[in-house]
């Protein structure tokens, strides 16, 4: 071939891969917009429920946006089944969980990354070993030892026990972080005559707010969205946290024989919305928390 | 100040044995006291919330526990009675098998298409579109839903007569849509849609979102050099890379899906006609609904052994499959 010839091939094909490339641009840019849609339209469409009308619900076939909008229906659902004390019980339980689950992965985090003890590898394999264990197998004992102290429909259950290591997963989360700081700022307080225990205060904590965030964060979302645990544990309504309180809307939202939906709908969202501003707020935290457990194996 | 000499790594070298306890000295003594004194809270913790429990639950399990009663011991009555019903039986417990097979469904269902789709996800994340912020957000937002709410918001959506799935359905192809959740057909498939809808795109995603950006370039640019096209590239590069991912979500993702629980709870109770009635479910009922705790331990060590045993099984699998990059 000559070469004006070969050229003018390799121009035509340099042309058809970059038609080519585009094409398949597109396809991930339609595929990309359809999935948001997916994933986005459900939460689009309870807002649009939750301030509609009765009459709006009952409508067939269902419009998006309500003939009046009814922000009323939020008051509605939220006096009808007192979510007033749910809010209280789940912040109560939540906020003490949390402090409890930061706290006591730091200092159990510490033990674990910066003292050497005997057994010291086979607790900590032990620990993560208890992250494969169904809760299923320790929750009926749990129950009967609760009941005999008379812990039941009480939330003492629910955020105590987060004072003992606050879980598996936040402990190594907070041992990693710690295991990858450098031992020089250690060192240079144990030179200035510093104990352990002020190294803690002084050093390691200071230095591990991004690992105590993401603990934090994860914690919040797991002890918020709870519903098992109140479940088994709590009998009272006043007692109940918002996952379980939003369930009994079910059976007493709305006068009996009137469509509810709508009510149910304006509960949803006010179960979710705590923990949407929050991932809006601290995204980052997320993600970081997340990936470093995963990939490792 | 024998305690400043050690270095970082000597810090974390493995603690020998309780023999060497004695043979320390007093240093390195009061190093391992303090250590054990700040671990003490995850050691009382793990005595009081996870052994003691397991003990008396594998006890409990052998015994006939009516909660108003004693445990009385029965040996393997219990166990008897949960693997004798129908179908290998008339006079074991007619719900056992049945609730087993639900769930085997539900995990032969859910898991595949749950990893498949979230790695996809990451996939289409990792692509480096514009608006891959908001996707991603998207994407995630359906993971932190309290599982009641989404239930609720499903069961809306899903309504047979009035719900907005069933009208958009049939305006679009004049199909009449099913009962979802009130059929007994699609009542499974509908809790596995919803399942889906929460967890494709939640932490599972982003860590393979992670896995995916740890591959370098390079690697793709050296496969399309040697004339590799998109599919080989992916089955050559992507997924051997991503496979350190790909198992752990496989293990963590089999696990919770064989305690699926909540969603049923909370939509169709095990219904209609048993459809979804998952073993969690049948725990629940038989321990909590009609108190019978011996014989529910013995269906919570039941699920234990068989999660252990797969769990274990994917662990020796792994050696065949899983790739890691810095092992040798």
């Amino acid at each position: 071939m000559s070469a004006i010839a070969a050229s003018r091939t390799r121009q035509r094909q340099n042309e058809m891969a970059r038609v080519r490339k585009g094409v398949s641009r597109f396809l991930v840019y339609i595929l990309a917009f359809a999935s948001a849609l997916m994933f986005m339209f459900p939460f689009v469409w309870t807002v649009s429920s939750s301030l509609k009308t009765a009459a709006d619900i009952m409508a067939y076939p269902p419009t998006l946006v309500p003939s009046v909008v009814q922000w009323q229906n939020y008051v509605t659902a939220w006096t009808t089944v007192e979510f007033g004390p749910y809010f209280r019980n789940s912040v109560i339980v939540t906020g003490l969980a949390l402090i409890g689950q930061t706290a006591s992965a730091l200092v159990v985090a510490y033990g674990f990354a910066r003292f050497r003890f005997p057994t010291r590898d086979a607790l900590f394999a032990l620990c993560l070993s208890t992250m494969i264990l169904p809760p299923e197998v320790t929750i009926i004992p749990l129950f009967i030892v609760f009941k005999n102290i008379g812990w039941i429909d009480t939330l003492l259950p629910l955020w105590v026990p987060s004072f003992f290591g606050g879980g598996a997963f936040s402990i190594f989360l907070m041992r990693q972080f710690i295991l990858a700081m450098p031992f020089e700022l250690d060192e240079a307080a144990l030179i200035d005559g510093a104990s352990k225990l002020r190294i803690l205060w002084d050093v390691i904590l200071p230095n591990s707010k991004p690992a105590l965030a993401t603990v934090a964060v994860l914690g919040f979302i797991g002890h918020w969205n709870e519903f098992f645990g109140p479940l088994i544990f709590l009998n009272s309504r006043e007692n109940f946290t918002i996952p379980l309180g939003l369930y009994t809307l079910r059976t007493y939202a709305g006068d009996p024989g009137e469509p509810k939906d709508h009510l149910l709908m304006a509960g949803s969202v006010i179960a979710t919305a705590p923990i949407v501003l929050l991932f809006f707020v601290a995204q980052k935290y997320f993600v970081q928390g997340i990936v470093t457990t995963g990939i490792k194996g | 100040m024998a305690s400043v000499g050690g270095t970082a790594a000597a810090l974390r070298a493995p603690g020998s044995g309780l023999r060497a306890f004695r043979e320390m000295s007093p240093a390195r003594r009061s190093e391992a006291i303090q250590g054990f004194l700040l671990i003490s809270p995850w050691i009382v913790g793990f005595l009081a919330f996870t052994a003691y429990p397991m003990i008396a639950s594998l006890y409990y399990s052998f015994t006939d526990y009516k909660i108003l009663g004693s445990p009385i011991w029965t040996g393997l009555r219990n166990y008897i009675y949960a693997f004798s019903g129908k179908p290998f039986g008339t006079t074991g417990d007619p719900l056992f098998w049945l609730s087993m097979a639900r769930t085997v469904t539900w995990v032969a269902i859910t898991v595949p298409l749950g990893v498949l789709g979230s790695l996809l996800a990451a996939v289409l994340l990792n692509q480096g579109v514009k608006g891959t912020a908001f996707l991603r957000t998207a994407f995630f937002l359906p993971s932190l839903t309290p599982v009641v709410a989404a239930s609720l918001l499903w069961m809306w959506i899903l309504q047979p007569d009035i719900g907005v799935f069933n009208s958009v359905l049939e305006s679009l192809t004049g199909i009449r849509g099913p009962k979802w959740l009130n059929s007994m057909e699609w009542a499974l498939p509908s809790l596995a849609m919803i399942s889906l809808w929460t967890a494709i795109g939640g932490n599972r995603m982003l860590i393979f979102l992670a896995g995916l950006q740890g591959i370098p370039a390079e690697m793709y640019e050296a496969a399309r050099i040697d004339g590799a096209g998109a599919f080989r590239q992916w089955l050559h590069i992507t997924v051997p890379l991503v496979s350190p991912a790909i198992f752990f979500n496989l293990i963590i993702g089999i696990i919770a899906s064989f305690r699926v629980f909540a969603m049923a709870f909370v939509t169709t109770k095990g219904g209609p006609a048993y459809s979804t009635y998952f073993y969690a479910l049948h725990l629940y009922q038989q321990a909590f609904s009609s108190f019978d705790m011996g014989y529910g331990c013995t269906l919570a060590w039941i699920l234990f052994v068989i999660v252990l045993i797969i769990t274990l099984v994917q662990m020796k699998l792994a050696d065949r499959w899983v790739y890691y990059e810095s092992l040798r």
